[in-house]
């Protein structure tokens, strides 16, 4: 039997007895950050594939929702911080060791592209849009004629950015649930999925929601292997590792992730969308919803449950 | 120049001196601790053993919160001591998050807090506050790169152990055992 106690006395807030300073604000921030990166890889991918016009919602539509995603998930970043007004120091320095310092950056590069990109469309959407300024005007034409040219790099940045959501845990090797190289991959995967639910959400071609739908039954399909793997790479793993992976396998996190998660967020919105592709009547909104629901869920358990787990000694 | 510090778990009693007089020493906040005690009592009565560990930031070689700060606040000060630029620290609490030892706590301040060594005492040639204080003398504190210093000797005689050296952190607080 092994008994440990503080005899000193330690209750620090938010650290003692379980780690909890990461609150509700970072796993909003990561679902929005992700939910953007799918929709603006989305847009890049169709439009360098030449296909605007056929899907008219992924590329012009959807990404107008991105620049609100992301300032709001900026400012939830801002708002976890607790040291405030120092804020600016972030931009004061490059740190590429730090995924924090360089996921900053690529907020900073990622959210004027996304606002360029909405901007450029919103004539086309909003016929009677006036930019008043009349060098905002030579700007927008010489943005229209190289949409391509800044596809590519919003696609790229599109992937990093939704990586970055699951590397910017996945750094911390003192936190074992989080210290796996699975969850890059699967946070981006899954930023996807919640992107293109979004854009079926918003679609009102039924050829356009098929296609999206077909990509977002693969993209459950890999984000549930992915998942397994995970908790394989858990159970092969040393006991702080097996411990993380018990919370989630007969422990405290097990229903909610697997009510919310793995059922109601990924397995019955895919089944809904197979019924769907099959020629089933299913609204729309059921299988977007609850994907949406179901991202929001798995990063707020991942992010509270890994805070719990640490190393043995 | 490394600084480190070895703590003898044998000749502790668990005073918690090293907590108070760190708190006095630093003004660290009500309810708010640099240092603890820690006390792992292993076995069924009557064949128990019981270990006392005065446990702090560990000021390791391989820092996990140097490496994740986004803004440098986190730092290595001359002869490996890490210590945070409250000037330039957002209290983003990634390095709370990144510390295997949980030694670092947001300060109500906003910024992030935690062990210094008494950096400002180490300079003047003293003793960190906990070690000059310890009633039983268990703790060595020094240079490792100096071989004449009480550190070496106790850690060429003695067996010890680091706190989770599998974190790769490679920590500079070594438990006699």
């Amino acid at each position: 039997m092994r008994e440990e106690l503080f005899v000193s006395g330690r209750n620090i807030p938010n650290i003692d007895p379980y780690l909890n300073i990461w609150h509700w604000q970072i796993p909003s921030y990561l679902f929005l950050g992700g939910l953007a990166a799918g929709i603006l890889f989305f847009a890049g991918v169709f439009t360098i594939m030449g296909k605007e016009n056929k899907m008219k919602t992924t590329v012009k539509v959807a990404p107008m929702l991105v620049p609100f995603a992301l300032i709001l998930g900026l400012f939830l970043l801002f708002l976890d911080l607790k040291h405030k007004l120092y804020f600016w120091q972030l931009y004061t320095t490059i740190r590429l060791e730090s995924p924090m310092g360089w996921g900053a950056w690529v907020l900073m590069i990622m959210t004027p592209i996304s606002i360029i990109w909405s901007a450029s469309y919103i004539k086309e959407l909003f016929p009677a849009w006036d930019w008043k300024f009349g060098f905002l005007n030579t700007y927008e034409t010489w943005v229209i004629k190289n949409r391509i040219l800044i596809a590519w790099p919003m696609t790229i940045y599109a992937v990093i950015l939704g990586i970055y959501t699951g590397i910017l845990l996945s750094a911390f090797n003192s936190r074992p649930l989080w210290n796996t190289s699975i969850l890059g991959p699967l946070f981006l995967v899954s930023g996807m999925s919640t992107g293109a639910a979004v854009i079926i959400l918003l679609s009102k071609d039924h050829k356009e929601r098929k296609i999206m739908g077909r990509i977002d039954i693969l993209l459950i399909l890999i984000e549930l292997f992915f998942i397994t793997h995970l908790f394989m790479g858990f159970m092969a793993g040393s006991e702080a590792q097996i411990n993380a992976a018990n919370l989630f396998l007969g422990g405290s996190f097990t229903a909610p992730f697997f009510a919310f998660v793995v059922i109601l967020g990924l397995i019955f919105p895919a089944v809904l969308e197979i019924l769907e592709l099959r020629g089933y009547k299913i609204p729309k909104i059921f299988p977007a919803v609850l994907i949406l629901i179901g991202g929001l869920i798995f990063r707020f358990l991942i992010v509270e449950a890994g805070q719990i787990t640490r190393y043995l000694y | 120049m490394r600084y480190a510090m070895a703590i003898d778990t044998r000749k502790c009693v668990g005073c918690s001196d090293c907590v108070v007089a760190c708190q006095t020493e630093n003004n660290v906040p009500v309810g708010f601790c640099r240092d603890w005690v820690v006390e792992v009592v292993d076995g069924t009565y009557p064949n128990v053993s019981i270990e006392l560990r005065s446990e702090r930031c560990n000021h390791c070689n391989n820092s996990p919160c140097v490496r994740c700060c986004p803004t440098g606040a986190s730092h290595f000060e001359d002869g490996g001591i890490v210590v945070v630029n409250y000037n330039k620290c957002i209290g983003c609490g990634a390095c709370i998050e990144s510390c295997p030892y949980e030694a670092r706590y947001s300060h109500p301040d906003g910024y992030v807090d935690k062990c210094t060594f008494c950096i400002h005492r180490v300079r003047q040639g003293l003793d960190p506050a906990c070690v000059s204080v310890c009633p039983t003398k268990c703790m060595y504190f020094g240079d490792m790169d100096d071989p004449n210093s009480g550190i070496v000797n106790v850690l060429k005689n003695r067996k010890f152990k680091s706190l989770a050296p599998e974190a790769g952190t490679k920590p500079q607080i070594f438990y006699l055992v």
